[in-house]
C-alpha cells in the first residue's frame, strides 16, 4: 500500500499548505493549493473508474467469447430441461408399471389363498371322517381344478414379478441422465463464479482451493468429461445423429458386420 | 449350454446389476458375480475362471469398451464370450465394440426375452464353432 500512503502524504502536505496560506492571508495562493488538492482527488476517482471500466469490459468480453458459456446457455440448459422432464416421464412410467403388476398379481394370490383355505377346511373334514361320498366327489373335483389353475396363476404371478423387476431399469437410465445434468450444473456454477470474479476484481477462494482437493477435482472432472463424451441414454426429441433406434437396428448393423 | 457356467456382471448401477442377475437366475444361471466397473472386474476375470462376461459401457474408472479390449488382449481371457448391455446406441460405438471383439450387443432398455435370445445366440455360435 505504499502507493496509497504516498498519495495520502501528498494530500496531507497540500492540506497543510492550504491552511498555512489561509493563515498568512494569501487567499489567491490558497485557492491554487485547493485546486491542486481537488485534482489529486479527481485523478484518484478517475483511476478507480478506469479500472472498473476495464474489468467490466474484460468480463463482458470473457462472457461473449466463452463458447462454452454460449453453448450452455443456448443448447445445454434447454436440453437439460428436456432431460429432466424425460426423467419424470420414465420414473412415472416405472411406478405405474410396478403398481399395475402388483394390482394384477395381488388378486391372484388372494384368490389362491381363499381356495387353499377352503380346501384345507374340507380336507380336515375328510381326515376326521366327517365327509359323505357326494361331498368327497365335490372336494375331489375342486382339488383337480385347483391343481390346473394354480399352475397358470403362478405363471401369471411370476410374469408380473419379472415385469416389476424390469421396470427398475428406470434407475439406471434416469441416473445416467441426471449425472449429465449435474455435470452441466457444476460447469455453469464454475462459469458464474469466474464471471463474478472478473466483474468484481475480487479473489474468490473457490477457484484457488488447496492442491489436494484440486487434484481430486481434476480426476473426477476427467472421468465426468469422459462420461460426457459418451452419448448415454437417448432422450426423445434430443436424439443425436447416427444412432440406432431399436435392438433390431443393432442386430441388423451387427449382422451387416458379419455377426 | 452349461447352466452352471460362471458369469460376471459389470455395471456401475447396482440396480442394473441386480436386474441382470435376477434375469440370469430366471434363465437358470445361478453362478453369477458382479463388479461395479472395469478396473474392479479385470482382476476378478484374471483370477476367477469366468465363462461369460456381461458388461455395461459407460462406467467411471474403466469403461466397458476398455474392459473388452483388455480381455481380448489377455491371452488367458482372449476367448471369453462378452455381451455388452448398454444405453450407448451410436452406430460408430456399436461398430467399435464389434471391432473390439464383442460377442453380443444389447441396448438399454431391454427385455428379458432379448437377453435370453442374445445369450442363446452367443453360445449356439460358440458350440457350432467348437463342433
Amino acid at each position: 500500500m505504499t502507493n496509497n500512503s504516498d498519495v495520502n502524504n501528498e494530500t496531507l502536505e497540500r492540506a497543510r499548505e492550504y491552511v498555512k496560506q489561509l493563515e498568512l492571508g494569501n487567499s489567491k495562493q490558497a485557492d491554487l493549493v485547493l485546486g491542486e488538492l481537488t485534482e489529486v482527488r479527481e485523478s484518484q476517482l478517475f483511476n478507480e473508474l478506469g479500472r472498473l471500466t476495464r474489468d467490466f469490459h474484460e468480463a463482458i468480453n470473457a462472457f461473449n467469447t466463452d463458447d462454452r458459456m454460449a453453448s450452455m446457455a443456448s443448447d445445454e440448459i434447454p436440453d437439460a430441461r428436456e432431460r429432466l422432464t424425460y426423467v419424470i416421464t420414465k420414473t412415472d412410467a416405472a411406478a405405474h408399471t410396478t403398481l399395475n403388476a402388483v394390482e394384477t398379481a395381488l388378486p391372484i394370490c388372494e384368490s389362491m389363498d381363499k381356495t387353499l383355505a377352503d380346501l384345507n377346511e374340507a380336507w380336515e373334514k375328510f381326515l376326521s371322517k366327517e365327509m359323505g361320498a357326494a361331498e368327497f366327489r365335490k372336494l375331489s373335483a375342486t382339488m383337480h381344478k385347483f391343481f390346473s389353475t394354480s399352475t397358470d396363476d403362478l405363471t401369471a404371478v411370476k410374469a408380473n414379478l419379472t415385469e416389476i423387476l424390469m421396470a427398475q431399469d428406470f434407475q439406471d437410465i434416469t441416473g445416467q441422465i441426471i449425472k449429465r445434468v449435474i455435470t452441466l450444473v457444476s460447469e455453469v456454477e464454475k462459469s458464474l463464479v469466474e464471471l463474478v470474479r472478473l466483474g468484481s476484481g475480487l479473489k474468490l477462494p473457490t477457484l484457488e482451493s488447496d492442491t489436494d482437493t484440486k487434484k481430486e477435482e481434476k480426476e473426477s472432472e476427467k472421468s465426468a468429461k469422459a462420461a460426457m463424451n459418451l452419448e448415454g441414454p437417448q432422450v426423445p426429441g434430443l436424439e443425436s445423429d447416427s444412432i440406432v433406434n431399436s435392438q433390431d437396428d443393432v442386430d441388423d448393423l451387427l449382422s451387416s458386420l458379419g455377426f | 449350454m452349461n447352466k452352471d457356467m460362471k458369469i460376471l456382471v459389470v455395471d456401475d448401477f447396482s440396480t442394473m446389476r441386480r436386474i441382470i442377475k435376477n434375469l440370469l437366475r430366471d434363465l437358470g444361471f445361478t453362478n453369477t458375480t458382479d463388479a461395479d466397473d472395469g478396473s474392479t472386474a479385470l482382476p476378478m476375470l484374471q483370477g476367477g475362471n469366468f465363462d461369460f462376461l456381461v458388461t455395461d459401457w459407460n462406467m467411471p474408472g474403466m469403461t466397458g469398451i476398455d474392459l473388452l479390449k483388455a480381455v481380448r488382449a489377455d491371452p488367458n481371457l482372449a476367448s471369453l464370450p462378452v455381451l455388452m448391455v448398454t444405453a450407448e446406441q451410436k452406430r460408430e460405438q456399436i461398430v467399435e465394440a464389434a471391432q473390439a471383439g464383442v460377442n453380443g450387443y444389447i441396448v438399454k432398455p431391454f427385455t428379458a426375452v432379448t437377453l435370453k435370445e442374445k445369450i442363446d445366440k452367443i453360445f449356439e455360435r460358440i458350440e457350432s464353432e467348437n463342433a
